[in-house]
C-alpha cells in the first residue's frame, strides 16, 4: 500500500477506533435504501498561519478541522449528512439522515478493497514540521527586509506564511477505500509604497503541495518580495487604463485565469448535463481558435491544484478540454459521468467533508503555439498588454466572464508604452475563444495562488497559458 | 437540545477554555464557540436534487501573554480537543512579537445589559416540508413563460444557531439566532441566447419570507428581462446602480474606512473623518441592536457594547469602523466594529426607481456587477457589468458584457440621488443610486 493511504488509514480508522466492520455497518446503513451510489469521507485537517506587519511578527493561528461527510445518491437526487465525530453511533445517525433521500429498498454492499494504488504526485508530510517555528518566523523577517530595501517608497510591508496538512479517506459503495495526504503550502508578500502623497499596492506570492523549503529554494520567499514592490511601483506611474474594444494581448502563466473562467467552468459536468452552460450540448463542435488545446492536468507533480487521486478516490488525470479548438471533453465527478454515460475525470471535488463533491478544475492551461512573444506584441499598433490580474468570474449560462488586471500596459505601434490603472476585461467565453488569433511558445503555469470559488466551495487550483493575442476584447478603463 | 439549552452548554465550554487558557499561563484571554444545525433542500426541475442536513461546531481562542497572541480554532467541542486547541494557542503566542496593541478590548466597554434583539425563530419542519416549498417556489417561476427553459432549482435552507462569548474581563454573552431563506435560479432561453438570474428572501421569522410564488416570479421575471441584450457603444453616462446591487457600493465604504485599513494608511478615505465625502442629503447609519434584524448583534466580536450610530451625517464621514487593535493603533476607541458593520441604512431622496429612470434620462440602469476590479487604496472601480438601455426615461432593451469605470471618491460625490425602492433583502437597506458621469466600456 502506498505511504499516504498507510497514513490516512493510521489517521481516519485507526485512530478515533474504527475497524472495517463498523465502517461495514454505516455503509449498510446509507445502502439500506434504493440506492445507486454512496460514499463516506473522513477528513483530517491542521492548517497553521503566520502574520508580519509593521515588522513584527503579529499574528498566528492553529486550526484543527475533522468530520466525515456521508452520501446517498439515487437517480439525480442526492442526500447528504456530515458530523465533526468520528463516533461510530454519530456516523450511523449521519448515514440514517443522507439515506432518506431514496425510496425503501436494499442495495447489496460489496467486499472492502483497497483503491487504485496510484503513484503519489506529493510526498506525503506534514508540511507544518517541515521547517522549525524559528525558520519559519525568519523567512518572513527576511521577505519583509527584502521587500523594505528594494526601495525607499516601500512603506507598509504584509507577509503571510500558510501551512496545510490534509488528510483524506474515501469509501464508496463498490467497497473501494482510497486515502490520501495533501500537504498545501502558500507564501504572500502585500506592499504599499507612497510617492509625493499617492499610494498604490503591489502583492505577489506562490505556493505547492511541498514543504515549506520550497519558498527557500531558489530564493523564491524572497522573489515574491521583490515582485510585489516592482508591481506596486508600475502602478504609482500607472495612467487611466482605455475604455472600449481593443486587441489584448495577455503575458503567460497567471493571466490563464482567463481559460478558467471562459471555458473552464463551463465545461464542468454537473452544468452541461443540466444543459445549463453555454458548451453544453456542443462536444465535437469548433469552441475555439484552431490554435488552442486547452487541458486540465491534475497530475502535475507537487502543483497547488494536482490531486493524486479526487475526492472520491479517482486518480486525476490529464483531460484534453479542447484540442485545436474542438471541445472533446467536460470534467466529470462520478454522478455526473454516471448521469452522462461517460468516465468519471478524476475532478471530483469538494471543500471539505461538510460539502458535497462536483466537478471542478485542477490545473488548466493552454498548450503553446509557435509564435515568440515579442512577434505577439509587436502584431498590434493600438492594444492593451496584461500581465497580472487579481480574480475573475463568470456567468456560465450566459458565457459571459470578466477579470480584473492588475499590470497592464498600452501597446503602441508594436511596443510596450506606459503602464495602465487595473482595468476589468469583460467578453464572451465561446466568442472570445474563436478570437485567439497568436499563440506564444512561452508556456508558463502561475506561481501557485489560485483559488477558485463554486457554490460557495473553495477549493485550490492551478492555471497555465502561454502569451497569447485576443483580436477584439471590452476593457473596462475610465479614458473614454 | 433546544438552542437556548445549548447557550449554557457553550457557556461552560467557554468557561472551560478561558480557565485552561489561565492554567496553561495566558494573562488573558478571549473564546468565542458556535453550534448551528440546519436543513437544506433544493427542488430542480420539480424532483427533489439534494437533501443537506448541516452542523456545524466552531470554537476559536486567543490567548495573550503580555500583549503576544495567539489563536487556535476547531470544529471539535469535546474536552481533549479544547486542551489540544489552547496549547496551540499559547504554542504560538511563543513566538509573535510584543505588539503594545494586542490585547482584549477596554473592560469598561463590555456590553453590560445583554438586550433581547428576539433572533430566534426555529422553523420546526420536516424534509418534506421543505421540498413542498421549494418545489412551489420553482412551480412558480416556471410557469410564467414557456422561455422558462430551465432551472437551477430552488432551495429552502432554515438554520438556527447558537453562540457564546466570553473573556477573562469577566465577561460571557450568548444567544440563540435562527436564520430561513428561499432562493430560486431559473434560466430563461430564446432562440441561442440562455441567461440565468435569480431571487430569495431571508429572514429571523419563517412567517416573514416572502411567499414562494412571489420569490419564483420575480426570479423567473428577472432572467426573462435580461433575453436579448445587446451591446453597447464606449461611452460616458449617469449609471443607475438598481437597489438589489447597490449594497456592494456601500460595502466598498465600509471597506475603506475600516480600521485596520486606515492604520496601515491603505484607503482612498484616509484622513476623511470631518470631511465630505457623500452630497449633503446622505447619512448613513448602523443600526446594531435593531430587532430581529439580518446582523443585529448585542455586542461585537470582542464584548463590547453594540449602538446605533451614524457614520456618515450631512454627507460628512464621522468616524472609522474600529475593533479594539485598530483603535489602539491609532489611538482612538474601539467603535464595537469587530466583526462588521450591523444593519447599515441609507438615506434616500424619496423617488421611485421610475422617477429615478425618469431623472436619468438617458443611461444605463447596473443590474449585474461582476468581478473584483475595485482598488481599496486608489479608489479606482472596473467592473463588468450588464443592465439596461434608458432613454426618455425609460428602459429601452437589455444591455450585457460592458464594463463601468470611475473612482470611488468620485462617484460617492457625483452620487445624484437613491431612491425609495429599498424592499431588498439583506442587512443592508438602501434603494438604488443614480450616478452620475461614469465610464461605460462596450464595443
Amino acid at each position: 500500500m502506498t505511504e499516504n493511504n498507510t497514513i490516512a488509514r493510521a489517521t481516519l480508522l485507526d485512530t478515533p477506533g474504527l475497524d472495517e466492520i463498523q465502517l461495514g455497518r454505516v455503509m449498510d446503513r446509507l445502502l439500506s435504501r434504493r440506492v445507486d451510489a454512496a460514499d463516506i469521507y473522513f477528513q483530517y485537517s491542521r492548517l497553521e498561519s503566520w502574520v508580519l506587519e509593521d515588522g513584527i511578527i503579529k499574528e498566528g493561528s492553529h486550526s484543527i478541522e475533522q468530520g466525515a461527510g456521508l452520501r446517498a445518491i439515487s437517480g439525480e437526487k442526492t442526500g447528504f449528512a456530515y458530523t465533526d465525530s468520528l463516533e461510530l453511533g454519530h456516523l450511523l445517525d449521519a448515514a440514517g439522515a443522507a439515506r432518506a433521500i431514496a425510496q425503501a429498498g436494499q442495495h447489496g454492499r460489496q467486499a472492502m478493497v483497497a483503491g487504485a494504488q496510484v503513484p503519489m504526485l506529493y510526498p506525503a508530510i506534514n508540511p507544518l514540521d517541515s521547517l522549525r517555528e524559528d525558520q519559519k518566523l525568519e523567512l518572513m523577517r527576511r521577505a519583509d527586509a527584502e521587500a523594505r530595501t528594494a526601495d525607499p517608497r516601500v512603506k507598509e510591508v504584509i507577509v503571510s506564511l500558510v501551512a496545510a496538512h490534509d488528510v483524506i479517506l474515501v469509501m464508496d459503495n463498490t467497497g473501494r477505500i482510497s486515502g490520501d495526504v495533501r500537504p498545501l503550502i502558500r507564501m504572500n508578500v502585500q506592499v504599499i509604497v507612497e510617492q509625493d502623497g499617492k499610494r498604490e499596492q503591489g502583492h505577489a506570492g506562490g505556493g505547492a503541495r511541498q514543504p515549506l523549503d520550497y519558498f527557500l529554494e531558489d530564493d523564491r520567499g524572497m522573489g515574491y518580495a521583490r515582485e510585489a514592490v516592482r508591481l506596486a511601483l508600475v502602478n504609482l506611474e500607472a495612467q487611466p487604463a482605455p475604455a472600449g474594444m481593443l486587441p489584448v494581448v495577455l503575458g503567460p502563466g497567471w493571466p490563464g485565469v482567463l481559460l478558467h473562467e471562459a471555458v473552464g467552468h463551463g465545461l464542468e459536468g454537473d452544468f452541461n448535463r443540466k444543459g445549463t452552460s453555454a458548451f453544453s450540448g456542443r462536444i465535437g463542435e469548433q469552441v475555439a481558435s484552431p490554435l488552442c488545446t486547452v487541458v486540465d492536468d491534475g497530475t502535475l507533480p507537487g502543483r497547488r491544484g494536482s490531486l493524486t487521486i479526487d475526492d472520491e478516490g479517482t486518480p486525476s488525470a490529464n483531460n484534453v478540454l479542447i484540442e485545436n479548438g474542438i471541445l472533446k471533453n467536460y470534467m466529470q465527478d462520478t454522478m455526473n459521468a454516471r448521469l452522462m454515460g461517460v468516465e468519471p475525470t478524476g475532478n471530483g471535488r469538494r471543500e471539505s467533508y461538510a460539502h458535497l463533491p462536483m466537478p471542478r478544475m485542477t490545473n488548466t492551461y493552454m498548450l503553446p503555439g509557435k509564435h515568440n512573444p515579442e512577434e505577439i506584441i509587436a502584431s498590434v499598433d493600438h492594444g492593451l498588454y496584461a500581465v497580472n490580474f487579481g480574480g475573475g468570474q463568470v456567468d456560465i449560462t450566459s458565457g459571459k466572464f470578466v477579470f480584473s488586471a492588475n499590470e497592464a500596459y498600452l501597446i503602441e505601434n508594436g511596443k510596450i508604452s506606459h503602464p495602465v490603472k487595473g482595468a476589468t476585461l469583460i467578453g464572451n467565453g465561446p466568442e472570445v475563444m474563436t478570437r485567439i488569433s497568436m499563440v506564444g511558445d512561452d508556456l508558463s503555469l502561475d506561481t501557485g495562488v489560485g483559488t477558485c470559488g463554486k457554490e460557495g466551495q473553495s477549493v485550490p487550483v492551478g492555471v497555465g497559458q502561454p502569451t497569447l493575442k485576443i483580436d477584439q476584447l471590452t476593457v473596462g478603463g475610465t479614458a473614454a | 437540545m433546544t438552542d437556548p439549552q445549548q447557550i449554557a452548554r457553550l457557556k461552560q465550554v467557554v468557561d472551560d477554555l478561558l480557565k485552561e487558557a489561565r492554567e496553561q499561563g495566558a494573562d488573558t484571554a478571549e473564546a468565542g464557540v458556535s453550534a448551528q444545525t440546519g436543513l437544506s433542500v433544493t427542488v430542480r426541475l420539480g424532483e427533489t436534487e439534494t437533501i443537506e442536513h448541516t452542523s456545524d461546531n466552531g470554537l476559536g481562542i486567543t490567548v495573550y501573554f503580555g500583549h503576544r497572541k495567539g489563536s487556535a480554532n476547531t470544529t471539535d467541542l469535546r474536552p481533549d480537543a479544547i486542551r489540544e486547541s489552547v496549547a496551540a494557542a499559547c504554542r504560538i503566542a511563543k513566538y509573535t512579537s510584543e505588539d503594545p496593541a494586542a490585547g482584549l478590548a477596554d473592560p469598561e466597554l463590555m456590553a453590560k445589559d445583554i438586550a433581547d434583539l428576539d433572533l430566534y425563530h426555529p422553523w420546526e419542519l420536516d424534509a418534506d416540508q421543505a421540498t413542498e416549498i421549494a418545489r412551489h417556489c420553482e412551480d412558480a417561476a416556471r410557469a410564467i413563460d414557456t422561455r422558462i427553459s430551465n432551472s437551477e432549482g430552488a432551495t429552502l435552507y432554515t438554520q438556527r444557531s447558537a453562540f457564546v462569548y466570553g473573556n477573562t474581563h469577566g465577561f460571557i454573552g450568548g444567544y440563540p439566532t435562527t436564520r430561513h431563506s428561499l432562493s430560486c435560479a431559473v434560466i430563461a432561453q430564446e432562440g441561442d441566447d440562455m441567461q440565468r438570474d435569480y431571487w430569495y428572501d431571508s429572514s429571523r421569522l419563517p412567517d416573514e419570507l416572502d411567499s414562494p410564488t412571489s420569490i419564483g416570479e420575480r426570479a423567473a421575471q428577472r432572467a426573462l428581462a435580461r433575453l436579448n441584450g445587446r451591446k453597447l457603444g464606449t461611452r460616458e453616462c449617469p449609471v443607475l446602480f438598481r437597489a438589489d446591487i447597490a449594497p456592494s457600493l456601500l460595502r466598498s465604504l465600509f471597506g475603506a474606512i475600516r480600521g485596520h485599513a486606515v492604520y496601515r494608511k491603505s484607503t482612498f478615505l484616509l484622513d476623511q473623518v470631518g470631511e465630505r465625502i457623500f452630497p449633503d442629503w446622505v447619512k448613513i447609519s448602523e443600526d446594531p441592536l435593531r430587532l430581529r434584524g439580518a446582523a443585529s448583534a448585542p455586542f461585537d466580536n470582542e464584548g463590547v457594547a453594540t449602538q446605533y450610530r451614524e457614520l456618515v451625517s450631512d454627507g460628512v464621514l464621522q468616524g472609522y469602523l474600529l475593533d479594539s487593535y485598530a483603535a489602539r493603533k491609532l489611538g482612538l476607541q474601539s467603535t464595537a466594529s469587530a466583526g462588521g458593520v450591523r444593519n447599515a441604512t441609507i438615506s434616500d431622496t424619496g423617488q421611485s426607481f421610475e422617477q429615478l429612470l425618469r431623472e436619468m434620462d438617458r443611461g444605463i440602469v447596473v443590474t449585474e456587477l461582476m468581478g473584483q476590479g475595485t482598488n481599496l487604496v486608489t479608489g479606482d472601480y472596473s467592473r463588468g457589468a450588464a443592465g439596461f438601455w434608458v432613454e426618455n426615461g425609460e428602459i429601452q432593451y437589455p444591455v450585457e458584457e460592458i464594463t463601468v469605470a470611475g473612482n470611488l471618491r468620485d462617484m460617492y460625490q457625483k452620487l445624484a440621488g437613491i431612491g425609495n425602492d429599498n424592499d431588498i433583502p439583506g442587512s443592508i437597506r438602501t434603494g438604488s443610486w443614480l450616478i452620475n458621469g461614469m465610464t461605460v466600456g462596450g464595443d
